[in-house]
């Protein structure tokens, strides 16, 4: 399989996990604000931080209200995160590599793409939004489904799996960040209830709520709602899931020394994660190294398949780097 | 919808006779027109743009800045070619393509035709498709063109012509396979009525003349359709049938020739050779050591590897030779002079304005000419004489006169008709034919081709570039 191609599967399948994931953010979120009127600024400002585009949203925006932050996450086009921007690249992908994907997935796509760019303004009121996102997220699984039944689960399967995985144990550990430092920040003036509610959301955002019920019979608290997200391996929003799904696919792949090593050394760090001492002071730097390790196994997948190769001068990275950005 | 104010006087319809009949095989077509009003068939033309839509069947327009990707023209009244008609016009085609192979591997090899002045020698000195790099070369069963796509138009007398060989990189054909594939989508019913040819075989018939022409004798060769990128405009066609046929669709950068004149791709394995390119960028770009040095599309080393006969290109580079319009009216001679045949599908008769009395008759009859330049294709730079203003035919007296080598002239064909949807009513609208021949160790041509229509009242011009359509070609044999 061409590396050009490889590196666009892989991108295509971040690029749609990142579109639902997104999606349930913000479909989440904004139910949540219903349930606590008291925390608007809180709830909109947490999920730029979970973006972890602060510094480009304040450049372009005065405050993060609810209308701000809709916009920049849904609808901005000229910032690269935002969910218009993950389905162009998502369906730009796709067309350059027509040739590996069912057509029925290109067609699907496509549809899907013209269907969005008309129609997500709608997504910018209240009354439109949750149609919209709740279109996307079946989308996603839509795409999700006809490829694992239609689409040989060989490489450029392998690739998109690997784009997924990573992408979701990314999102997973920004929530749990994120979800921690509201509480621990502002937990003398939290009362029981509002945390009790706040978990569970951090739970929502990343559909966990029901598995993680039927995980732990306890109720809804912090280290059990961390604990999970980390460390289950069933639960397949779960980082230990995640990668065990990336090592499965790598394992797979020609030449795998490099990343297979970057990964193995993540999985141990996460079983050998102890939650209840983190969680008293410092499990933020903990996680903050760990998106250090994730970013370091996107590096190794990258070098191994991607950009490899004899000194060949006139290769120019600069189409590949336009459509990552 | 009732045909009995279509408009047929003057033209050849290619579905209608002018005493307002169906003609052979057209008969069910109109009957189910007729028998459907205004929505029914604003309806199935709505379902034909949404299936366009959904199917992603798109083509690019290069002055169109920031949106790079328009829907394809499609018309959903087909084209109909009764079989028997059919079958000489492939026998043409086949008859055609060969003797152009045969001229194409004279030039640059013994020149017969040029010591034996069927052709002026002069003609290769200021053709700009000829490429000195490729003398001496012997490409496998003496092929250089193994993909071709001939422009047919048919007169008001009915007779058919070749307009144009295109044997550089023919573009269309994967629209002609989208378009049989919406029409199913919207006329099934007339599927089961009608003995259509199938044509969705052709990519396999590619694989098959590319398979042939490899290096390295294997069951399965490693074949790649190279392409210059998503901003080409023939791009979705690339991607198509590289997906047709199950090969790798490769970017200039994603191939490297070895240090041993062998080209790899660069894979998630490592290097891996490949046998056969057929490439869909133009022989000055596709190698930068030998042509084009600015060129980024292709390949550094390519030339080399394949001079060394370590890779197949297809089409050859220099095969464009032979798809020069003052070239082109030599070919009946050249049928003649290889084949020993007489052609059976006539060139349009045409002045070539390098000769001086003809040149003379060119300039004096600007406003009943089309004028071409020899080497553009897509219907750029051309002249049609009678749609022409007095500006356009001064400045094109100038560009005559500064480089006759560069331009023939033809009298005015009036294209045949077909019945078209425009807005509220069926109007007749010009169309040509561009059917696509394979050669190799065997010869195939399409069942049909794609019919090009110009959707402008009165047009000629039936380029996609610039306002043309589109439309299903059924082969229709006795039916069932």
């Amino acid at each position: 399989m061409l590396s050009r191609v490889a590196e666009r599967m892989y991108w295509f399948g971040r690029y749609l996990e990142r579109m639902e994931n997104t999606s349930r953010l913000v479909n989440v979120n904004a139910n949540l604000l219903l349930d606590l009127p008291w925390v608007i600024r809180h709830v909109w400002d947490s999920l730029i931080n979970i973006s972890g585009s602060a510094d480009i949203f304040f450049e372009k925006y005065e405050n993060a209200g609810e209308r701000n932050v809709i916009r920049f996450l849904l609808a901005d086009e000229s910032y690269s995160g935002s969910l218009i921007c993950s389905i162009r690249m998502m369906r730009e992908n796709v067309r350059t590599t027509r040739e590996i994907m069912p057509s029925e997935a290109w067609e699907q796509i496509n549809e899907f793409y013209l269907y969005a760019r008309s129609d997500v303004q709608k997504a910018l009121r209240r009354k439109g939004r949750h149609e919209f996102l709740d279109d996307t997220i079946s989308f996603c699984h839509q795409i999700t489904g006809l490829l694992a039944g239609c689409m040989s689960h060989g490489e450029a399967y392998n690739f998109i799996r690997i784009g997924r995985n990573l992408e979701r144990a990314d999102m997973t550990t920004r929530i749990v960040d994120v979800g921690c430092m509201n509480l621990l920040t502002g937990k003398e003036d939290i009362p029981e209830t509002y945390d009790n509610i706040l978990w569970m959301n951090v739970l929502r955002s990343i559909t966990a709520y029901q598995m993680y019920r039927q995980h732990v019979q306890d109720r809804v608290n912090g280290e059990d709602v961390v604990e999970f997200l980390m460390k289950d391996v069933t639960f397949p929003r779960a980082v230990a899931h995640c990668l065990g799904e990336l090592g499965q696919c790598v394992s797979q792949l020609p030449r795998n020394d490099h990343p297979l090593r970057s990964m193995t050394r993540v999985q141990r760090m996460i079983s050998e994660m102890d939650v209840p001492k983190l969680f008293e002071n410092n499990l933020h730097d903990f996680i903050d190294q760990l998106q250090v390790e994730l970013a370091d196994i996107h590096g190794q997948v990258a070098q191994t398949w991607f950009d490899y190769g004899p000194p060949v001068q006139e290769q120019n990275g600069q189409t590949q780097t336009q459509l990552q950005k | 919808m009732k045909f009995n104010r279509y408009p047929v006087n003057g033209f050849y319809d290619e579905l209608i006779t002018s005493g307002r009949r169906a003609r052979t095989s057209a008969g069910r077509l109109l009957q189910c027109l007729k028998k459907m009003d205004q929505a029914d068939l604003q309806q199935r033309k709505e379902a034909a743009e949404l299936a366009i839509k959904t199917m992603g069947i798109t083509f690019t327009v290069y002055s169109e800045g920031e949106n790079i990707d328009r829907e394809w023209p499609y018309d959903i009244i087909p084209r109909i070619i009764p079989l028997r008609e059919w079958q000489r016009i492939e026998k043409g085609l086949e008859q055609r393509l060969t003797a152009l192979n045969h001229f194409i591997d004279d030039i640059y090899n013994d020149q017969k035709i040029l010591k034996d002045k069927v052709v002026p020698a002069s003609l290769l000195k200021t053709s700009s498709n000829y490429r000195k790099e490729c003398q001496g070369m012997k490409p496998v069963f003496g092929v250089w063109a193994h993909i071709c796509g001939s422009d047919l138009i048919r007169d008001r007398d009915g007779t058919i012509y070749v307009l144009e060989d295109n044997l550089r990189v023919p573009s269309g054909v994967s629209y002609m396979l989208e378009n049989r594939k919406v029409t199913k989508r919207v006329f099934p019913e007339l599927f089961e009525d009608y003995n259509i040819l199938p044509m969705g075989d052709y990519p396999s018939h590619l694989l098959d003349t590319l398979s042939a022409i490899s290096p390295r004798p294997m069951d399965y060769p490693e074949a790649v359709v190279l392409t210059p990128g998503i901003f080409n405009s023939a791009y979705f066609e690339h991607a198509f049938l590289a997906q047709q046929m199950g090969a790798e669709l490769v970017e200039g950068s994603d191939l490297i020739v070895g240090d041993d004149d062998c080209v790899y791709m660069k894979t998630i394995e490592g290097l891996s050779r490949i046998d056969v390119i057929y490439r869909r960028i133009d022989d000055l770009f596709i190698d930068p050591e030998v042509f084009n040095p600015d060129s980024v599309l292709g390949v550094p080393g390519l030339m080399r590897a394949w001079k060394q006969g370590n890779v197949a290109l297809a089409n050859a580079p220099g095969a464009g030779v032979a798809d020069d319009k003052v070239v082109y009216t030599y070919v009946p001679e050249m049928i003649r002079y290889y084949l020993d045949e007489d052609a059976i599908i006539p060139n349009v008769p045409s002045f070539s304005c390098a000769d001086e009395k003809q040149r003379k008759h060119v300039l004096a009859n600007l406003d009943k000419l089309v004028v071409k330049p020899a080497n553009e294709s897509g219907g750029y730079g051309m002249l049609i004489g009678p749609q022409s203003s007095g500006r356009q035919r001064t400045e094109m007296a100038r560009r005559i006169k500064a480089s006759p080598r560069n331009y023939i002239a033809q009298p005015v064909i009036t294209l045949s008709t077909v019945p078209t949807i425009c807005d509220n009513s069926i109007e007749p609208r010009h169309v040509d034919l561009r059917p696509f021949t394979l050669q190799s160790d065997r010869t195939y041509v399409t069942a049909g081709g794609l019919t090009r229509v110009a959707l402008v009242k009165g047009s000629l011009v039936v380029n996609s570039s610039q306002g043309g359509g589109s439309k299903d070609t059924w082969v229709v044999g006795p039916e069932k």
